[in-house]
């Protein structure tokens, strides 16, 4: 950069170096700039993320009830107990059977609904308002009508009204965990809540896609409807497919909220963060455990986004643009 | 592709009706009317949750466990609008105060510390920007809800519990918005900032002088997002709100529902009442709402 000064000043150097940018001492320097741009967001980044995360690790070899202070060394017990646990191993399969209904339901759904929307002549704009709005809802205030006046298993609920019309007996939803109808809950209301946010990442992408793939495709005899579906509209989604899979699947192993406040009193139907909540936060207070618990997720969280990100190209999409 | 060949009267016939994406099939009246019944089914299914509120909060309680099921209310009791503010039980207005203090100051914090950083890594040049960048990523690998044990940690130890500081100030840093903000910078015309920096602008001066202003419509949909995140988050306030006068309406909903007595109207009343601002914010900028998702660089 300051070659200039340093020997003989050759022709075409300053050449090179001058029109870019100007630069005026240490507050021009870009090194400068740069720290004093992301700085604030960095030291933010170290304390409130990196560090928990480094003192969970320390805490996590250690027996912490009742104090983040901890003294006694344990070593890797606190993993013991946790991977010996069965009820946090039972809410690593609570959230497997979670992820292996919701991914693949609201890919779905919110890619159907992109395709509706998309298609329509007018009332567009309305159509994907209303699809849309339910984003602006909170969980805990969607649970709630879930829970008390959607699947409340008594006699006014409107599930068990509709259903009544067919001489269907009151089903208790959330009342017992066999048989399971409480997922029907738990999946139905995140289904409303998340759908129509992706429907918006699937509209921008089939608007993105050239008409003239459609032309061509038709000029080649392609059948309208399923087959330039298949074969043009599918691929073409690919590159959003696979982020939205992975916003779906990270959003899944965050699921809290509609847990916590649909099955409040109950033991079963825990997925991890719920049960980590119990353990850290409950009347055992066990840090030492909880801190255990989260990096084991923590790890999983990784493997999976890189396992994912191997098998369905995450990014890949990306670079070839 | 195969487009030499067309012959130029049909591209003048393509440029009509270009403002509308086309339908190489031209949809029969049949089809047509298949469809818009099939979106509005769907639509009518996606309303029936905001009815139900709606309903239940303008109901009295025997209405809504009655015998039978009432589509209206035969009686609507606009009265029940001041119950969950008049209910000793919980500080309904205190929580929706919270709830404002921390959504606005969220989003505030959010944007200026995410849109600044984000600027930094997408165009300030240094050596070890990758390096810096790699960092952020990562933690978008450790959602923020798995490190809420730790994090709870840190911010009782701090003795933020109960605190508006407790509240706010962990979520600033949110990889994932600076990741937004990254890629949005990006793709930002270079030539604006190349001039004002040939001006005798500085880093920071081209940043707030000319890149922020052109870049309205991009803050105007992230503070959206933002500010939605923020007002309807719950793990977090449940944790750092242990006092119900830290509570946020969120934390206040759930315990109308764990709570011992049941009474529907008022908690659908509330429900109404924390539901209302947001649906208002997100009609009133849903436009930005749509362009900034639509802009966030997930797309294909």
């Amino acid at each position: 950069m300051s070659t200039i000064t340093k020997d003989g000043v050759s022709s075409p150097a300053p050449a090179k170096a001058s029109p870019a940018k100007p630069r005026r001492g240490l507050r021009g320097s870009p090194t400068f700039n740069f720290w004093l741009f992301t700085g604030p967001f960095l030291i933010g980044l170290a304390i409130f993320v990196y560090l928990p995360i480094l003192w969970s690790l320390y805490l996590s070899f250690f027996e912490a009830r009742f104090t983040v202070t901890p003294s006694e060394f344990i070593g890797v017990d606190n993993y013991v107990t946790m991977l010996t646990d069965e009820d946090f191993m039972g809410s690593l399969v609570t959230f497997t059977i979670f992820a292996a209904f919701i991914v693949p339901l609201t890919w779905g759904t919110s890619l159907g609904l992109a395709l509706m929307v998309n298609r329509l002549r007018f009332m567009r704009a309305f159509f994907r308002s209303v699809f849309f709005l339910p984003t602006a809802v909170s969980y805990v205030a969607a649970s709630l009508v879930w829970k008390m006046s959607i699947f409340n298993g008594v006699r006014f609920g409107l599930a068990n009204t509709f259903l009544g019309l067919f001489g269907i007996d009151n089903t208790a939803w959330l009342a017992s965990p066999d048989p399971p109808w409480y997922w029907l809950v738990i999946l139905t209301v995140r289904l409303w809540l998340q759908a129509g946010f992706y429907m918006i990442l699937f509209i921008a992408a089939l608007q993105n896609i050239p008409q003239e793939m459609y032309e061509a495709a038709a000029i080649d005899g392609a059948k309208p409807g399923w087959q330039t579906f298949w074969y043009i509209t599918l691929p073409q989604l690919r590159a959003t497919s696979t982020a939205v899979i992975l916003l779906l699947l990270v959003a899944a192993y965050q699921a809290f909220d509609e847990f916590f406040n649909l099955l409040s009193k109950t033991t079963w139907g825990r997925p991890p963060l719920v049960e980590l909540y119990h353990k850290a936060l409950g009347e055992s207070q066990d840090y030492g455990a909880g801190s255990a618990g989260a990096l084991i997720l923590t790890v999983l969280i990784c493997l999976v986004t890189l396992l994912q990100g191997k098998f369905m190209g995450f990014g890949r999409g990306e670079e070839s643009k | 592709m195969t487009t030499t060949t067309t012959p130029p009267a049909d591209r003048v016939e393509r440029v009509d009706v270009s403002a509308k994406p086309r339908r190489v099939r031209s949809g029969s009246v049949i089809g047509s009317a298949g469809l818009y019944l099939a979106t509005g089914f769907a639509a009518l299914l996606f309303l029936i949750p905001f009815y139900l509120i709606v309903r239940n909060a303008l109901m009295t309680d025997p209405e809504i466990t009655g015998e039978e099921w009432k589509w209206f209310p035969t009686d609507i009791q606009w009265g029940n609008i001041s119950e969950p503010f008049d209910d000793p039980s919980v500080d309904f207005a205190r929580s929706l105060w919270n709830s404002a203090v921390v959504g606005v100051l969220h989003t505030v914090g959010t944007l200026l510390v995410c849109s600044l950083a984000g600027y930094g890594l997408a165009r300030i040049p240094y050596k070890h920007a990758n390096k810096v960048f790699y960092a952020v990523l990562g933690t978008l690998m450790v959602p923020t809800a798995v490190t809420f044990v730790p994090s709870f940690v840190l911010v009782s130890s701090l003795g933020w519990i109960d605190t508006y500081r407790g509240l706010i100030i962990p979520g600033l840093f949110s990889g994932f918005t600076c990741f937004l903000f990254r890629q949005y910078f990006l793709g930002f015309p270079k030539e604006l900032e190349e001039a004002a920096r040939v001006d005798g602008l500085g880093y920071m001066g081209a940043y707030w002088r000319v890149v922020v202003p052109n870049s309205l419509n991009f803050f105007a949909a992230m503070a959206t997002i933002t500010f939605i995140s923020g007002w309807n988050s719950f793990l977090w306030p449940l944790v750092i709100g242990q006092d119900p006068s830290a509570w946020t309406v969120q934390v206040a909903l759930s315990n109308y529902m764990t709570g011992q007595t049941v009474n529907f109207h008022l908690i659908f009343m509330a429900t109404a009442i924390s539901i209302l601002p947001l649906v208002f914010v997100f009609l009133f900028l849903q436009r930005w709402l749509v362009q900034g998702i639509a802009q966030t660089g997930i797309k294909g």
